[in-house]
This record gives structure tokens, sequence and C-alpha cells, in this order.
């Protein structure tokens, strides 16, 4: 299994019937891939939509119905389409159940950097800050190293995208949370050691007694 | 409201104009408006919107024709052309998160001074602002947003000017439909009055200044 399939499937079980979840382009989209058969979860698009579905054949696309990133989706039975207004009161309001997003950075305290590398790539926040701040929890899903170097810091080099802290990180070698603002090992990826996780991760990272394998 | 052609309509906007501009990533942006005001030239525009599109398409034309000299938008990564032009200060851009950026349009609309929200505290966004603590919880006081011009994308109008929208075309539009000093509409179908049923109107007629005339 790749990387990116690991970490959409291990989020996956964290979706709970009846939930409202938003989830981020990249990884996180790959997420709505693996609910469980019979569960029945409210996906949230943030340009406003509840209920987005499957991407359609190109002849059955609708010029306004859409991602967030602009591509046709379709739109489910029971689905309903509203302003950005209501989509971010939504979002912030503390109706979101939970919000998958990508991650630059994360630190051992659970700040999240994902919208912009200085001097390199201003993509502009978007919804991110929204619902990084808004959402009751908060799961990131990343790689947990890029060019060798890790992405789960002791200090933050990227500029943060809220002061709020995360809940729950998930990489293709393991889930981390964060009791206490402290980098916790809560479960390592199959086949992987926990020696390997501590020497892949800059971060100080807690790691308690019993530690299980991630189960997808 | 009044029917007016396209060009009459865009002939009303002056040069050095503020433009809040409906749709998310183009889709629900009024085109017909953004053809026809890079065909008209109009320069030193500041345009309002959630995003520029990509190179070429929805806002993107205006970005390309390099009529925009701020824009206000949450999000420029799908436009390299934005990116570039704004690396080179051609243009200034400032990004405001996105639900920040439709309540303070929302707020420019309602009569409201702004809001307090807690998005971007401790971010660069909270650079040169006012923290606010209310009931234990902090806050950024962010401004309200009004423009000279709403140009909105509607998929219903009728003879008076009520407005339905589709799906994900909705987006900015009926919120800026009420920030702006003249509301210019351009829709998939203008239809009789009561095609669109009274619990259907998402944007009353009153708000709406001018609609563009079919053919």
């Amino acid at each position: 299994m790749d990387a990116p399939t690991l970490i959409a499937r291990r989020i996956a079980r964290e979706l709970r019937g009846g939930m409202l979840v938003n989830l981020g382009i990249g990884i996180p989209t790959a997420v709505a891939n693996f609910v469980p058969a019979g569960m029945h979860v409210f996906f949230q698009s943030e340009n406003g939509l509840i209920g987005t579905g499957a991407v359609p054949e190109p002849a059955r696309a609708l010029p306004f119905l859409t991602d967030a990133a602009g591509r046709p989706v379709t739109a489910l039975p029971g689905a309903c389409a509203f302003d950005s207004a209501m989509s971010f009161t939504l979002i912030r309001g503390g109706h979101l159940d939970m919000t998958v997003l990508g991650g630059l950075e994360v630190d051992q305290a659970g700040r999240l950097a994902n919208w912009m590398v200085p001097g390199k790539l201003i993509p502009g926040m978007g919804g991110a800050m929204d619902l990084a701040t808004g959402a009751k929890r908060v799961v990131v899903g990343m790689q947990h190293t890029a060019k060798g170097r890790s992405k789960v810091v002791k200090r933050l080099s990227l500029p943060i995208t809220t002061s709020r802290p995360i809940d729950l990180l998930v990489t293709e070698l393991a889930v981390i949370a964060f009791p206490n603002a402290r980098a916790t090992l809560w479960e390592t990826a199959p086949g992987v050691t926990i020696e390997q996780v501590l020497a892949a991760t800059d971060a100080e990272l807690v790691v308690p007694e019993q530690v299980p394998q991630m189960s997808v | 409201m009044k029917m007016i052609p396209l060009q009459e309509a865009v002939a009303t906007i002056p040069d050095g104009a503020s433009l809040m501009v409906g749709g998310f990533m183009a889709v629900g942006t009024p085109e017909p408006l953004m053809d026809e005001i890079v065909r008209q030239r109009k320069q030193d525009l500041t345009v309002i919107g959630n995003d520029t599109a990509s190179p070429g398409v929805g806002i993107g034309k205006l970005i390309r024709a390099g009529l925009v000299h701020k824009a206000i938008v949450s999000h420029i990564g799908l436009n390299s052309e934005t990116q570039r032009q704004m690396i080179d200060g051609k243009i200034d851009v400032e990004l405001v998160p996105q639900g920040t950026l439709i309540e303070r349009i929302r707020a420019g609309g309602a009569g409201l001074g702004g809001v307090l929200t807690p998005t971007g505290l401790g971010t660069v966004v909270e650079e040169g602002k006012c923290r606010m603590t209310v009931d234990g919880h902090d806050y950024l006081l962010e401004t309200a947003l009004r423009a000279d011009y709403a140009l909105v994308c509607a998929f219903l109008c009728d003879y008076l000017g009520n407005l339905q929208y589709a799906l994900t075309a909705r987006n900015f539009n009926p919120v800026i439909a009420t920030a702006a000093d003249t509301v210019i509409v351009c829709a998939e179908h203008i239809v009789p009055v009561g095609v669109i049923a009274p619990d259907h109107v998402a944007t009353p007629a009153p708000l709406v200044d001018f609609v563009i005339a079919k053919g």
C-alpha cells in the first residue's frame, strides 16, 4: 500500500456515522474512498455543498456543480447547496465535526503550518485557517518526511496556520496525538518499529509503554 | 432594476473602480462582464473575490489583461499569472482567510463596522490588527468591506430582478449583492415574475440595479 493510501485509510477509521466532515485537497480527499460500508457521513465542500458525490463522467459534468478546486463533482440525494457565508458559519461556528487537512509541518505541541513557504510558494490560505481554527476535531494527513527531512518538528520553520493545536496527525509511519500539548506516539504503521519512527522524527516524541500497531 | 446591454453596463464603470466579483474558481463568475471589462480596457481596478481563478479564466481574464492593481482574495495558488505579477510588484495582493473575507463583505452589506473572528489569531493575519477579548475568548477585529460595484452571476433572474442561484455557483454572489453601491447581474435565464417562488429567491430584487439584457 502506498503512503497516501495508508494515511487516507487510517484517517477514514476516525469517521463516525452522521458526522459533518470537510476534506482538504491532496491526501485528505482520498479519505472519502474509504468510508466504512453502511456508514453515512456528510461531506462538506467549502465552496457551498454538503453531500458531495463521486466525480462524474465528462459528459455528465455540470458547470455549476464543482468541488473546492473547481473540478466537476456530483451531488448525492439529500445534498444541499448554500452560499459562502453559510459555508463558513458551519466551519467556524462549531458545526463541523472534523476537518482533514494536509500539512507542511507539525510541531511537537501540535501546531500546524500548511499554507505558505516564504519566498517560494504563496498560494493564499483559502479556507485552511478557518477550518483549522473552527472545526471540532482537526486531523492532519501528511508524509512523515520530505526530501529526507522530518516534517514533524521541534519548532515550526514555516508560518503557522492557527494557534489552535491539531488533534491527530497521521503519517505513513505513525499516528501521533497531542495530549497536554505533547506529541505522543499513538500507533505505529504496519511493519514500522518505534525506533524507525523516532529516527524519522525531529520533534520530541512521548512513547507510552504500549504502542499498538495502526489498523487499516 | 433596469435591463441594459452589456456594453452600456460596463461603460458605467470608471477606471480605478473597486469591483466585487462572484465566483469560486470561476464557477459562478459573470464571464460576459469579465470579457467586456477587458474589451473596454478598464484600468487600475481593485478586485474583491474568493480567488483569481486560473490564468485567463474568470477574474484571471482581468489579471492577464493587466487591469488589476489590487486584489483582495483568499487564494491565488491556481493562477500563476497572479503570483508572477505579485512577485514583480505589479499587483498588490491582500490575502484574507476565506471565512473572514466573506464575513467582512457580509458586514459591509449589513451595515456593520466589522466582525470579531478567532481565525488568524497568532498568525501573520493578525499583524496590525486589534485583538479583543469577549467573555474570555480572544478575537481579531476584522473591518467591513464594500465596493463600488458587485458583479453577480445568477441562474434565474425575473423581470423585477429577484435572483436564484444554482448549486456551487452561488458562493459569494448573494453576499456581494448586498455590499456594493451598484449591482450588475448576468443571469443564465431571464424569466417572468412568479417563476421563482418567493421561498427560492436568494437575492431580493431591490438590491439589483442592472441586469444584462439577452441578445
